[in-house]
C-alpha cells in the first residue's frame, strides 16, 4: 500500500485486506504514500527572520515561509508569547490569545492617539452605512446605549438616599 | 498603499499602509483589482477567532496583476492576471503532494491545525491580505493560476475561495445520483453549494437559513427548495418531516461559528466565547442527516471546542467530512464549468464598494443590509 521499509513478514496475514481505494478522505486527498516520509520532504529555502515569529510547539521549526504582519508588541505581546509556550491542545494556548486580542484594541487606540489620530469609532463601525440603510436600527441602539449610561449614573445616587 | 486595517471586533478602517516587499525568492507581488469580503472574514471581524491582531489587513479572496516576482518563480510573469487561491501552499511537502492544499505543513508557523490563508489572523500564517492594493504572495508558482482571457474577472474573483468551497462542500458529501441534500446556511458558499450538489447528481436539495431575502435569492439561483427555520418550532423535527420521516442523506454546514437559532449556543459561543463559536448549524446538520449519512463541513470555527451531539454522530453510524477548500486542486474543473456555463458564480455578487468605503462595506455585509449577499472591493489602483 505505501513504501513502508518495516518487514512485517513475520506477522501472518499482514496486509491482506489492504485496499489502497478505501481512502476515506478520496477525492479531497490523492493518496500518495507520502504521509509515511514524514517530514522528510524537501523545504524551500528558509525565509529570513526579520521580525518576531511566534511557532507553534507542536512543530520542530518555523515553516520555510510565513506571514510578517503585526508582531507582538507591548501588553498583548507578552500575552501571546506565553500563550504560545503552550501547545494547541491546551485552552491555555487559547485563552489568553483572546485575552491579547482584547488588550491589543486598547492598545491600538492608544498607538493611534500616539500617531495624534483620533480614531473616528463610528466611521469603524460603519454607522454611515448602518443609518443609510438602517436607521431605526441605528436609533434603537442609541437609545439602548443612552438609556444604559442613564442607568448607570442614576443607580449610585438612589442607595445614596437610602443610606441618608 | 491604501489597505484594510482591523481595529478590533466590529472596527476596521481604510489606512495608508507600507507596500509589501519581496520576502522570499518564490515571492510575487500581486496589484489587487478585485478583492471580496468573505462570510468567514466575519468569523474575525466579530473577534471570535484567536490571535486576530490590530493593524492586520484581511481578504483571502482577490485576484490582480504580478507586478514584481522572486528570482525563483518561473512560471509567472509581471503583467499576468492572476487568481491567488486563498490557501497559501508550498507544494512540496506531504500534504500539499497529495492535493490537500488547505493544509500546507510550510506555511504556517503559528498553527499545526490549520494551513496558511491570506488575511485570516495569525492562527492562519500572520499574512496580510488582498482588501488592500498590493499583496505578497509566497510560493507563488504553486497557487497563483494565470486567469484564462474569456474569463469575467468578476467570475475569477469568485474562484479565489467561495466556489471552490461550495463546490468542494458538495463533493465531501459524497452525493449519489437522486440524494436528498440539506444545506443550512444561504449565505454565498450555502450558495454554491447547493448549486454544485445538482452538478453531482442530487435528487432534492434543501436550504435551511433565517433571512428571507437570501433564501430567496437562493431559490432563484439554484433552484431549490427554502424553508425559513424562524418559522418552525423545532427545525430537526421539522426536517425529518419534510424527509419521510428518514433524514437527509447528506447535510452541509455552509455557516459554522456565527449560526443563530439556538439561545444556548449563541450565549456561550458568539456572547461568552466558552465555545469556538456557536455550533448551531452543525448539531442541526448531525441530528437531521440519517442514519448512515454524510455531513460535509465547510462552515468555521475557532481552534478551541464546540458543543455537538457527537453521541449521534457514534450511535447513528455518521461520517463527517471536512476541509477546508483545496482550491488549486478543484481550479481546473471549475474553469471548465463556468466556460460550459454550468457555473455563474458572478450571479452571486450584489455589491461593489470601493476600497475606501470598507468599514461600510463590512457593517453592510454583517448586519446582512440591503440585501447584500456577496461584496467585492475595488481599490483605487484597479483600473491601473
Amino acid at each position: 500500500m505505501e513504501n513502508t521499509t518495516n518487514d512485517y513478514s513475520h506477522i501472518i496475514g499482514w496486509g491482506f485486506d489492504a485496499d489502497p481505494t478505501n481512502e476515506p478522505t478520496h477525492p479531497m486527498k490523492k493518496y500518495t504514500g507520502d504521509d509515511h516520509k514524514r517530514l522528510n520532504y524537501e523545504r524551500s529555502v528558509q525565509q529570513p527572520l526579520t521580525v518576531e515569529i511566534l511557532h507553534s510547539n507542536e512543530r520542530p521549526n518555523i515553516t520555510a515561509v510565513f506571514g510578517t504582519s503585526t508582531p507582538p508588541s507591548g501588553l498583548s505581546g507578552s500575552i501571546r508569547r506565553y500563550a504560545f509556550k503552550h501547545s494547541e491542545n491546551e485552552y491555555l494556548h487559547w485563552l489568553p490569545l483572546l485575552l491579547a486580542d482584547r488588550v491589543n484594541v486598547v492598545e491600538g487606540i492608544v498607538d493611534d492617539l500616539k500617531r495624534g489620530h483620533i480614531p473616528n469609532i463610528f466611521a469603524e463601525k460603519g454607522w454611515k452605512a448602518k443609518w443609510k440603510h438602517n436607521p431605526k436600527g441605528l436609533a434603537l441602539k442609541v437609545a439602548t446605549g443612552v438609556a444604559l449610561t442613564a442607568l448607570v449614573f442614576f443607580r449610585p445616587k438612589k442607595s445614596k438616599a437610602k443610606k441618608a | 498603499m491604501l489597505a484594510m486595517n482591523y481595529r478590533g471586533p466590529r472596527r476596521v478602517r481604510a489606512d495608508h499602509k507600507p507596500l509589501p516587499e519581496i520576502l522570499h525568492p518564490e515571492d510575487a507581488i500581486v496589484r489587487v483589482t478585485r478583492s471580496c469580503i468573505c462570510g468567514s472574514d466575519l468569523h474575525l471581524y466579530h473577534g471570535l477567532v484567536p490571535d486576530t491582531r490590530v493593524g492586520m489587513t484581511f481578504g483571502h479572496e482577490f485576484i490582480g496583476v504580478v507586478e514584481d516576482i522572486g528570482s525563483s518563480v518561473q512560471k509567472l510573469k509581471v503583467g499576468d492576471n492572476v487568481i491567488v487561491p486563498f490557501n497559501v501552499a508550498c507544494g512540496k511537502c506531504a500534504f500539499c503532494k497529495q492535493e490537500l492544499y488547505g493544509n500546507c505543513h510550510e506555511s504556517n508557523p503559528q498553527a499545526t491545525a490549520v494551513g496558511a490563508i491570506f488575511g485570516y489572523s495569525h492562527t492562519a500564517g500572520g499574512y496580510d491580505g488582498g482588501q488592500a492594493e498590493y499583496v505578497r504572495v509566497p510560493y507563488a508558482d504553486v497557487g497563483p493560476t494565470v486567469i484564462p482571457e474569456w474569463m469575467d474577472h468578476d467570475d475569477a474573483v469568485l474562484l479565489t475561495d467561495v466556489v471552490p468551497t461550495g463546490y468542494q462542500a458538495a463533493e465531501m458529501g459524497g452525493i449519489k445520483t437522486g440524494d436528498t441534500v440539506i444545506v443550512f446556511g444561504a449565505g454565498p458558499i450555502g450558495i454554491l453549494a447547493a448549486k454544485c450538489a445538482w452538478l453531482f447528481g442530487a435528487g432534492r436539495v434543501i436550504v435551511i437559513d433565517h433571512v428571507d431575502y437570501r433564501l430567496e435569492f437562493v431559490k432563484k439561483y439554484a433552484q431549490c427548495e427554502v424553508y425559513n427555520f424562524k418559522e418552525m418550532e423545532d427545525p430537526v423535527l421539522f426536517l425529518k418531516k419534510i424527509t419521510d420521516w428518514y433524514g437527509a442523506d447528506v447535510c452541509i454546514d455552509a455557516v459554522g461559528a456565527d449560526a443563530s437559532g439556538d439561545a444556548l449556543q449563541t450565549i456561550t459561543g458568539k456572547k461568552l466565547l466558552l465555545q469556538a463559536g456557536s455550533a448551531t448549524a452543525l448539531h442541526w446538520a448531525i441530528n437531521s442527516v440519517k442514519k448512515g449519512g454524510i455531513v460535509s463541513v465547510v462552515g468555521v470555527y475557532g481552534p478551541t471546542d464546540n458543543l455537538v451531539p457527537i453521541g449521534n454522530v457514534l450511535n447513528k453510524g455518521l461520517t463527517i467530512r471536512a476541509n477546508q477548500a483545496s482550491v488549486k486542486r478543484l481550479l481546473p474543473r471549475l474553469i471548465d464549468h463556468i466556460q460550459a456555463g454550468r457555473l455563474n458564480p458572478k450571479g452571486i455578487i450584489t455589491h461593489k464598494v470601493p476600497l475606501e468605503e470598507v468599514a461600510d462595506a463590512y457593517h453592510i455585509f454583517s448586519s446582512k443590509l440591503d440585501n447584500c449577499i456577496k461584496t467585492v472591493l475595488i481599490p483605487p489602483s484597479a483600473k491601473k
